[in-house]
């Protein structure tokens, strides 16, 4: 028998569901050129690609914490098996020590004692107040601990090393497989590389990828003996917090757009093409959903949803499982209250692409409007709903942090930007100041918002027509 | 064109009705007032006795939508639904759980929002369109490059960010203002002056940007060809012409929200404790108060269409299309 | 007094910057007109507006100098620049819809440039204005002058761009295809205006165009640009005399005219090389039909010929052999059999809303009692300017527009109030293809899969190989390889479009072709392919036309019947012969006569109109015709004129002929 077994998350299920998604659209794109050119274009440019290898680290992480499993309990044998309430993703096993070794409260980034100064029993009997020892940070220092500067200066120089010659290793790589591509035969994949006469922003990507590998792999060799950055209130590692935190933002980013992606594009589309009644109560139902100021909707909505869960405890087996239909629910009401702007876009180009000479010229032929409007209308929206898209995303995952922190956004006992910062604000008041977990989460929020933002940038001009 | 804007006030009233259904139908039929009694009173309180007293002293004892019990016009107007979501057209929005008139509160608490909001709104708006315009003015250079690279670093910063960091560093660090509260009169300036620099500053990046893509879009167009085949300075090419012109998207964008800032800003009001709409909002939402929530989402959809109603108005000054259609 | 010598300009595109003009010379006396003739994308506009210096974002100006009165336009300082443009240069546009700024009004926009240049504001501003208005022909000045553009009709929307460029006093006046966008009455009042100015200013103008018609109504010399050179420098007599560089001959023997008749038009194969492909020789080499060996490898230098005539060119041979590679395609005489199309009182009627309740207050009258019919194999031309209702007929017809009333059968059947399903069925008979190459096919989808959609619609069990096979003829048909099947329409021409789409309506075996102005938006050497293209599918096929068209040249070529249209009406119809050569309405003469000819001799007589189409929202009572008529009577006020035979085929709607 397994020593594990495998939980499925909601959450989990449109995750793994988006990356088979992503999967066959890329299948699509592979097989139809004008879309393909476009995301060469895509491809080609420097930024993007740059953006797009920091997006691609995130959505990693993400993904890793998307598996999730409990343990089995050590139980009698010939019992039936039973398991452990905690719910673990592979993430979590992979950073079991960020994730077990907690100090008893703040502590400081790289620091060997407490935050706050506890009475602690001196050997020889009796009290002294003082800053006690942490009980991992800097352990293996022993009472050398005027040494941290130099121990992790130089574990952090060997890592950094180490990271340089895997990095190498995948500039050799990238070399030789430009080196196979037709193209300027004077000159081998490295010198193109080098250069950048790919189509691809291989460079870009390259130094991206050592800018990442020389940041993350010190960082985590140092998270075995230190908190690189601090630990929380419970003393919980700072690091491990902003790791978790990755996943919530991406569902709240990529699902959101999912939920209310088919509603905006088929009412969009039908409200366009048929025009007339239809036209009016999808322009009215709209309209009326846009008048409501958006937070406020949002609010009301999830205190409703709160009612809602509060009053059915017994539809959720575990804590995780509450927190995770939560978060689901919350990006459905995220969903519902911002397809508008999206199916306005649509709705309108969709009136321009009617009056189309090709569109008339099948509806010469009688096509059916069914067919008109997948075979030519949905085809030439695309190209709106990919921008928006990616768009969205970094919009949604900095709304995220303003919700949690006004009480309606993932639940409290749920890891994410917002949770973080809004536990950790109270104590900026504190002499000294408790800034590491503010730090971390904004900082963190920071690389992935800007990374979307440029990625999308890189979008919307391969894709949108009057930038090409 | 006057027939113009007396069919858009006509066209107002079937979005308020719709945004009072779906708002009477969040909190009444999705949820119970049972429900929300037994939320109110925690789970230790619930007994039947104590949701029926909860439901009694504020009126959500009735019918939802039809009084089969009652007589006349009863039938209709001695239910939840009349009580207390079609009076709300009238201005009558109850009491809040503490018992206060909301509409009392509403009235008295839309002046401090309004002191920040009306700032940063005037002062927001000059400073982007002025530093979009100088982009536009500047395009293709290394100037216009930055600022755009600028205005992406800035949007991608959490606004969270903004409060909490320009608080530490001007209030907790600095000592230069007070670091939240509220005072009246002229004392008030000592308040207001960081809620609205943050304000401002946090809404930069985006709008700029925004402003940006407009004024490019139009400088690319024939008239703008014309303009200078007239030998005009590129100066008077922009604030004549392009202006003009490009004021017609912003206004769409930009129209619609003046009415809104009544209602202030949920984020600024409640980190800086300004006693206005948008901290009675988070407070309600926090206490988990219904009614006031539900005020809300009515006054802001109200005045989101007054919005509307000025951004089809403003349109007629600007567009001469428009005015003499 | 404009002196341009080797100019060139480049657009820049990533890393390089390509050559759009590279390296021409011309000169422009005072008060003389110079055209500059050439195709689309040869760099004619590109050259007017590097010598304003108002190229778009992307372009350089690569070298040359251009002198105005001996001052150096490419090396003024930006400022002193801005002080000759719109005073001592001045410029007018193709497009007067988008050309002027839609919140000014039109007082504000001429007042610009006065204050600009000549520092006049306030009422002696407000004199000028007036004047200016008069002085292009603008009646009721003074109420012009507080209107915005969009309260103007599209030529004078011109008069008001040409106003503005007069403002300033230029010495030189700089027209890019001042009247493409226009209709042909309305050009022909723009060309005299333009004329008139001139002459009278003592101007020096630059007319850009690619209409021979109007270089031989306007010019006193022509340039002919090709691929961003000039090929040809003549004096007007000389040009259309002698034309000597085989594109010049080409160009002209590609016009399609009465002349031409049943002979195949010649054309010129291939395109204008890209920008980046530039070949080193002479640029016209590949697609020339007198190439020699070195013309390939050897730029042509400069030949004078005569006085005020040079050509680049190797070859020294004098004309094109005429009719060489012509011969008939077309019987022109095939009797009209029973016919196939009949259209009864045919109306579309858009309803206008207004009002508080948007309330149907009226209706535009895009067609209004519209009856024709058509036999198997032959060409009806419906013609007619912008807005008279011409594309309406056409897409009443096949029910893409729901017809108000009337009738339209085909064979027996009555398309209109048909059931949807049958329709479908019906539609086969009659197909369309469009005017704009670029927007009527689906980007996202193969050249195969376009020309399989109506069979695949209208015969859903055909097997996919005998489809495939269909759809290889048809390519085959229409002139293009094998391989266009699996390739998008961004990778063909617009000529390559067009064929395209004529390939999609022939896919369902149609018995009727609707062609709606299926040229317009080509250069003259694509036109040809396209006529010869059309005539040969009519000869093998059989199948009937319906073209709908403003050109009177195309025609003069194609059509064996004729139906001009004005405001919604049938006004005059008959065989080509008669309408062309005899023509009775009216506004037919003046239509016919406003049509600027491409011949030394072309400016006869000139009928011209006041005026332009009014709104088929509010057409005018009685005749439609009566405000712009030369020769309106009481009677024509009062009521709409009956049918009056002229000739068994031929009759007219006009009180002159009861």
């Amino acid at each position: 028998m397994m020593p594990f077994q495998i939980v499925v998350l909601w959450s989990d299920m449109l995750v793994w569901l988006l990356v088979a998604a992503g999967v066959g659209l890329g299948v699509l794109i592979a097989r139809n050129p004008p879309l393909r050119a476009a995301w060469r274009r895509v491809g080609a440019n420097r930024v993007g690609m740059a953006a797009a290898t920091v997006l691609l680290t995130f959505v990693l992480v993400g993904l890793l914490d998307s598996l999730h499993y409990h343990l089995r309990m050590e139980g009698k044998p010939g019992q039936p098996a039973t398991y452990a309430i905690e719910v673990l993703s592979v993430l979590d096993a992979l950073a079991t020590p960020l994730r077990s070794r907690n100090e008893k409260t703040y502590s400081e980034p790289f620091a060997t004692r407490l935050y706050a100064k506890e009475s602690i029993d001196l050997p020889g009997g009796g009290t002294t107040r003082d800053y006690p020892r942490l009980k991992h940070g800097g352990k293996h220092l022993g009472d050398d601990e005027g040494a941290v500067v130099e121990d992790a200066g130089f574990t952090a120089f060997r890592a950094a090393a180490i990271a340089f010659v895997g990095w190498l290793g995948l500039v050799a790589a990238a070399g030789a497989l430009v080196g196979r591509q037709p193209g300027d035969a004077a000159l081998s994949g490295l010198q193109r590389i080098w250069r950048g006469e790919t189509d691809f922003a291989w460079n870009a990507v390259l130094a991206t990828l050592a800018a990442i590998l020389l940041v993350v792999v010190p960082l985590f060799w140092l998270a075995g003996s230190y908190h690189v950055f601090g630990t929380d209130k419970v003393g919980q590692s700072v690091l491990y917090q902003v790791l978790k935190s990755v996943r919530t933002g991406l569902i709240i980013g990529l699902v959101t757009t999912l939920v209310m992606l088919p509603m905006a594009v088929l009412l969009g589309i039908v409200a366009g093409y048929f025009r007339g009644w239809v036209d009016d109560l999808i322009q009215y139902i709209y309209t009326v959903l846009n008048s409501i100021p958006g937070v406020l909707l949002i609010a009301a909505a999830v205190l409703m949803m709160q009612v809602v869960i509060d009053t059915h405890p017994q539809w959720f087996s575990t804590a995780a499982e509450r927190a995770d239909l939560r978060l689901l629910a919350l990006c459905f009401i995220l969903g519902i209250t911002s397809w508008t702007g999206l199916c306005r876009l649509l709705r309108g180009e969709t009136l321009k692409l009617r009056e189309l000479e090709y569109i008339q010229a099948a509806q010469a032929f009688g096509v059916s409007n069914g067919r008109i409007i997948v075979r030519h209308i949905l085809p030439n929206l695309m190209h709106i709903v990919i921008i928006a898209l990616v768009m969205d995303f970094s919009g949604l995952v900095l709304a995220e942090a303003v919700l949690s922190y006004v009480g309606i956004g993932v639940d409290p006992t749920m890891t994410s930007f917002g949770t973080m910062i809004n536990n950790a604000r109270m104590e900026l008041g504190r002499e000294p100041v408790v800034w590491w977990s503010l730090a971390a989460a904004f900082s963190a929020m920071f690389i992935l918002v800007l990374a979307a933002n440029l990625f999308a940038d890189a979008v919307r001009d391969a894709f949108d027509p009057r930038a090409a | 064109m006057l027939a113009y804007i007396v069919r858009r006030f006509l066209y107002a009233f079937p979005i308020l009705i719709g945004v009072n259904l779906i708002t009477f139908a969040l909190f009444f039929v999705v949820n119970t007032p049972d429900d929300m009694a037994r939320m109110q009173l925690g789970v230790k309180r619930v007994t039947p006795e104590a949701i029926e007293r909860w439901k009694a002293e504020r009126g959500y004892d009735k019918p939802l939508m039809l009084n089969s019990d009652a007589s006349g016009t009863k039938v209709l107007t001695d239910t939840i639904f009349f009580e207390k979501s079609a009076r709300m057209f009238v201005g009558d929005f109850g009491r809040a759980e503490d018992g206060r008139d909301i509409a009392h509160e509403i009235g008295k608490r839309m002046g401090p929002s309004l002191a920040i909001a009306l700032p940063t709104f005037i002062l927001g708006l000059f400073i982007t369109v002025s530093f979009a315009l100088t982009l536009a003015f500047f395009r293709a250079t290394a100037f216009d490059f930055w600022g755009v690279v600028l205005c992406v670093a800035a949007m991608s910063i959490s606004g969270l960010f903004y409060i909490i960091g320009g608080q530490y560093l001007i209030s907790k660090v600095w000592r230069l203002v007070p670091i939240s509260g509220f005072g009246d009169g002229l004392e008030a300036w000592r308040f207001l002056i960081l809620p609205v620099l943050i304000g401002v500053v946090s809404g930069i990046g985006s709008s700029t940007r925004w402003y940006r893509t407009i004024f490019l879009e139009e400088v690319n167009k024939d008239y703008v060809r014309t303009a200078r085949a007239k030998g005009l300075p590129e100066t008077l090419v922009f604030f004549r012409h392009i202006l003009r012109n490009a004021l017609i998207p912003i206004l769409t964008g930009v129209v619609v929200v003046i009415p809104l800032l009544f209602m202030g800003s949920l984020l600024t009001e409640s980190f800086f404790g300004i006693p206005g709409l948008g901290s009675y909002t988070i407070d309600a939402i926090n206490a988990q108060d219904f009614a006031v929530v539900r005020s809300m989402v009515f006054i802001g959809s109200v005045l989101y269409i007054v919005g509307l109603i000025l951004t089809d108005i403003s349109y007629t000054v600007v567009d001469p299309r428009i005015r003499f259609e | 007094m404009l002196k341009i010598e080797n100019l060139r300009l480049g657009f820049a595109a990533g890393k390089q910057t390509l050559a759009a003009v590279d390296g021409i010379s011309f000169d422009i006396a005072k008060g003389e007109t110079f055209a500059l003739l050439g195709e689309s994308g040869c760099g004619k506009s590109a050259t007017a507006q590097g010598i304003m210096r108002l190229l778009p974002a992307a372009g350089r100006i690569l070298g040359g100098s251009v002198r105005l009165a001996d001052e150096d336009l490419l090396h003024l300082p930006e400022a002193a620049m801005r002080a000759r443009r719109g005073g001592r240069m001045a410029m007018i546009f193709q497009e007067p819809a988008t050309s002027l700024n839609p919140v000014l009004t039109v007082g504000r926009q001429i007042g610009e440039v006065l204050e600009r240049h000549l520092g006049l504001i306030g009422v002696p501003a407000r004199e000028r204005m007036l004047e200016l208005l008069r002085l292009v022909g603008i009646a009721d000045p003074e109420r012009r002058l507080d209107e915005y553009p969009f309260q103007l009709s599209g030529g004078m929307k011109q008069r008001v761009m040409i106003a503005i460029a007069l403002a300033g006093d230029p010495e030189l006046l700089i027209a890019d295809e001042p009247t493409t966008a226009l209709d042909v009455t309305v050009q022909a009042q723009i060309l005299d205006l333009l004329a008139r100015l001139q002459a009278e200013r003592g101007m020096g103008m630059l007319l850009i165009t690619h209409d021979l018609g109007v270089v031989a109504r306007m010019a006193h010399r022509i340039g002919v640009m090709y691929a961003g050179e000039l090929v040809e420098l003549a004096s007007r007599e000389a040009f259309f005399s002698r034309p000597r560089h085989p594109y010049t001959q080409a160009l002209f023997a590609a016009l399609p005219e009465v002349s031409r008749r049943g002979l195949k038009l010649t054309t010129i194969p291939g395109q204008v090389p890209s920008l980046s492909v530039m070949p080193n020789g002479c640029r016209f080499a590949e697609r020339c039909s007198h190439v020699m060996p070195q013309c390939p490898t050897v730029s042509p230098p400069w030949r004078e010929l005569a006085a005020a005539h040079s050509v680049r060119c190797h070859w020294d041979g004098e004309a094109l052999a005429e009719g060489m590679a012509r011969h008939s395609v077309t019987e022109l005489d095939i009797e009209p059999a029973r016919p196939f199309l009949e259209v009864a009182g045919l109306k579309v009627h858009f309803p206008i809303r207004r009002g508080l309740l948007q309330r149907t207050v009226g209706h535009v009258r895009a067609v209004d009692g519209v009856s024709l019919s058509i036999s198997a194999g032959r060409t009806l031309a419906l013609v007619g300017e912008s807005g008279c209702g011409k594309t309406t007929v056409g897409k009443g017809l096949l029910q893409l527009l729901k017809p108000t009333a009337g009738s339209v059968k085909v064979g027996q059947r009555e398309l209109v109030g048909m059931r949807a399903k049958r329709l479908r069925a019906a539609r086969r008979h009659m197909q369309m293809v469009f005017q704009d190459p670029f927007a009527s096919l689906n980007p996202r989808m193969r050249v195969g899969e376009i020309i399989a959609e109506g069979m695949s619609a209208l015969a859903p069990d055909t097997s996919s190989q005998a489809r495939n096979e269909a759809v290889l003829t048809l390519l085959r048909q229409v002139g293009l390889p094998d391989e266009a099947l699996g390739r998008y329409p961004h990778e063909f021409s617009g000529g390559q479009r067009q064929r395209i789409a004529i390939a999609r309506a022939l896919a369902v075996q149609p018995e009727l072709l609707i062609c709606d102005e299926p040229t317009s938006a080509l250069d003259v050497s694509v036109q040809a392919q396209i006529l010869n293209l059309l005539k040969k599918l009519q000869e093998e096929l059989g199948v009937a036309y319906l073209f709908i068209t403003h050109n009177f040249a195309v025609v003069e070529y194609l059509a064996h019947d004729v139906a001009v249209m004005y405001l919604g009406r049938i006004v005059e119809q008959g065989r080509a012969e008669e309408v062309l050569r005899s023509p009775q309405h009216p506004y037919t003469q003046a239509l016919l006569s406003a049509v600027p000819v491409p011949r030394l001799d072309g400016a006869t007589a000139v009928i011209r109109l006041a005026g332009e189409t009014p709104s088929p929202a509010n057409p005018p009572s009685g005749c439609h015709f009566h405000p712009r008529c030369p020769q309106a009577m009481d009677v024509c006020r009062q009521r709409y004129p009956e049918t009056s035979d002229v000739s068994a085929t031929h009759f007219v709607h006009c009180h002159l002929r009861a």
